[in-house]
């Protein structure tokens, strides 16, 4: 510490004078010069012990530490991958059935499984998997199930998703229902026939002559995918109608519009970014919601 | 003292002094400038990243409009649960196109590096236009407004040039099909062979929004769509010393 001066002349001066006004040559205090050093040189020093110099035409100068950001990263989730090997393992090689008997497995699904689905699947199916009866994003606790809900049902839902083109095997769901209004198909009128038909069907109140009229229409034009008494037909993603469980609404309008416009909900393939053992653990997950069959 | 008292001498002598001072900055500038000519050395070359479409490039112009970067980043950092959550972490050559990047460092929103694909057409409008209906805790604002104020691309073509001044390989082609390609890339009905023999890798052709007329919804959903999804991570090898 460089000593504060008590008397004018113990320090030098510059030997600067301006109208009698002196300027003091105190030194640098002593801690601040060397920290300033101890920097330069911890500097040098790091640019030769670290990646430092973008000059080669392959990248920076590696640094003598060899220390790498990618190698450290694979190396973190190399280390949680190892311990997570044993169980993914067994997960990957038995029987989809089985995982819901075997308890380890079990109990893997049900944490891994659950984390999985907070992370990419609750934004359209919701935290709880309840669905968005709003906007149409199926509920996934209950029973009903547009392509099925057996334990391979739910994997190859989840694999290849539905109705979207980014699936490299090109083996998304695919249905289309026809937009019986749009595309002209039906008049106003038969589709206002159908509709309370539909109702009919469901339980719900309805025009007693018009759904009679529209069993016909329905016949026609509907019963090929969802059946001929209304229960649909999970292999070709057609809803059950007569079950009082609405994906988009059961109300005439919304019935209307589904049935004007037709509703061609998409689900991303998750094969590209989750793992074989992943998409198991949410399958498994899933089917234990409740609505597993 | 000794060696330090002798710069009383570029003290007194104007031209020595100048003379000096002009080494001391340059070589400071030397290095502090120099390896910047080398920055191209840490971009690695990787497969599949192309320049955005121009409705893509409309709708990163909506995205930094509308302040996204002020919530959103776009960087997956090499870190495990990043990894986890978002998927593989960002690469340089990802957004060497971007000007400005969009990397950003204040998340109030998750990252948005990797969203292309992660979810349906639908639920980015159902999401833009109210947030909440499918995210309760979200705090983002609704964009519902989109989706009412259409484009037609009118300076597309310069908004093209405009980057392959600063770099991005936008050829004469690019520039001169711009609005075409901006015009088909939102209708499922065009002609899309000339865009996607422009852009021949990680282009998504669809009405984005679902509706009539070409939108500001659409722009941006097409950028949101194609955010991380240009580099086949199924063959990416990362070089360990990057």
């Amino acid at each position: 510490m460089s000593k504060k001066p008590t008397k004018k002349h113990e320090v030098e001066t510059t030997g600067h004078q301006w109208d009698g006004i002196e300027e003091y040559n105190n030194p640098l205090p002593k801690w601040w010069l060397y920290t300033f050093y101890i920097c330069i040189i911890w500097g040098i020093g790091y640019s030769i012990a670290m990646p430092a110099w973008p000059i080669f035409k392959s990248g920076a100068t590696p640094g003598l530490l060899g220390s790498s950001t990618r190698a450290n990263v694979q190396a973190d989730i190399d280390k949680f991958a190892a311990m997570n090997k044993p169980v993914q393992e067994k997960l990957v090689a038995v029987n989809l059935d089985e995982i819901a008997s075997d308890p380890e497995l079990k109990n893997f699904t049900q944490n891994a499984g659950g984390a999985i689905f907070r992370t990419w699947c609750a934004q359209c199916h919701g935290a709880g998997a309840g669905g968005n009866s709003q906007l149409g994003y199926p509920n996934l606790l209950d029973s009903d199930w547009l392509w099925g809900g057996t334990m391979d049902d739910i994997h190859f839902t989840v694999t290849h998703g539905i109705r979207n083109e980014t699936d490299p095997t090109e083996e998304a769901r695919f249905s289309q229902m026809p937009a019986f209004g749009k595309d002209e198909i039906l008049s106003t009128e038969e589709i206002s026939q159908v509709v309370q038909y539909v109702r009919k069907i469901s339980g719900q109140d309805n025009d007693a002559t018009l759904a009679a009229a529209g069993e016909t229409v329905f016949a026609d034009n509907c019963s090929a995918c969802h059946a001929e008494d209304g229960t649909g037909d999970q292999a070709q993603g057609a809803p059950n109608l007569t079950d009082a469980i609405w994906l988009y609404g059961g109300d005439v309008d919304t019935i209307t519009y589904t049935v004007a416009n037709a509703r061609t909900g998409v689900m991303p393939n998750w094969n590209e970014r989750l793992s074989e053992a992943d998409i198991r653990a949410v399958t498994a997950y899933v089917h234990g919601l409740g609505g597993g069959q | 003292m000794g060696l330090l008292d002798k710069h009383s001498v570029l003290e007194r002598n104007a031209t020595l002094l100048l003379i000096f001072a002009f080494l001391v900055v340059t070589i400071g500038g030397i290095v502090e400038i120099a390896p910047l000519f080398y920055l191209e050395n840490v971009i690695e070359d990787v497969e599949g990243v192309r320049p955005y479409t121009p409705l893509e490039l409309t709708g990163r112009d909506v995205y930094i409009r509308e302040g996204c970067y002020l919530c959103h980043s776009q960087m997956i950092r090499p870190m495990r649960d990043e990894v986890e959550r978002y998927g593989h972490y960002s690469l340089a050559a990802e957004s060497k196109y971007d000007h400005p990047f969009q990397w950003g460092s204040k998340r109030t929103g998750p990252d948005l590096a990797r969203v292309g694909g992660r979810y349906s057409d639908a639920w980015h409008v159902d999401h833009l236009t109210n947030p909440q209906s499918v995210v309760p805790e979200s705090v983002m604002p609704k964009y519902g407004f989109l989706s009412n104020r259409m484009i037609d691309g009118r300076y597309i073509s310069d908004r093209l040039s405009t980057d392959a001044m600063v770099g991005v390989p936008y050829n004469s082609d690019m520039i001169e099909n711009a609005k075409a390609d901006f015009m088909a890339q939102a209708d499922p009905d065009a002609d899309t062979d000339g865009l996607l023999e422009r852009y021949p890798n990680a282009v998504n052709v669809r009405n984005f929004d679902g509706r009539p007329g070409l939108s500001e919804m659409d722009a941006l959903i097409a950028y949101l769509q194609v955010l991380g999804t240009m580099v086949d991570f199924s063959t990416f090898q990362p070089v360990a010393s990057r």
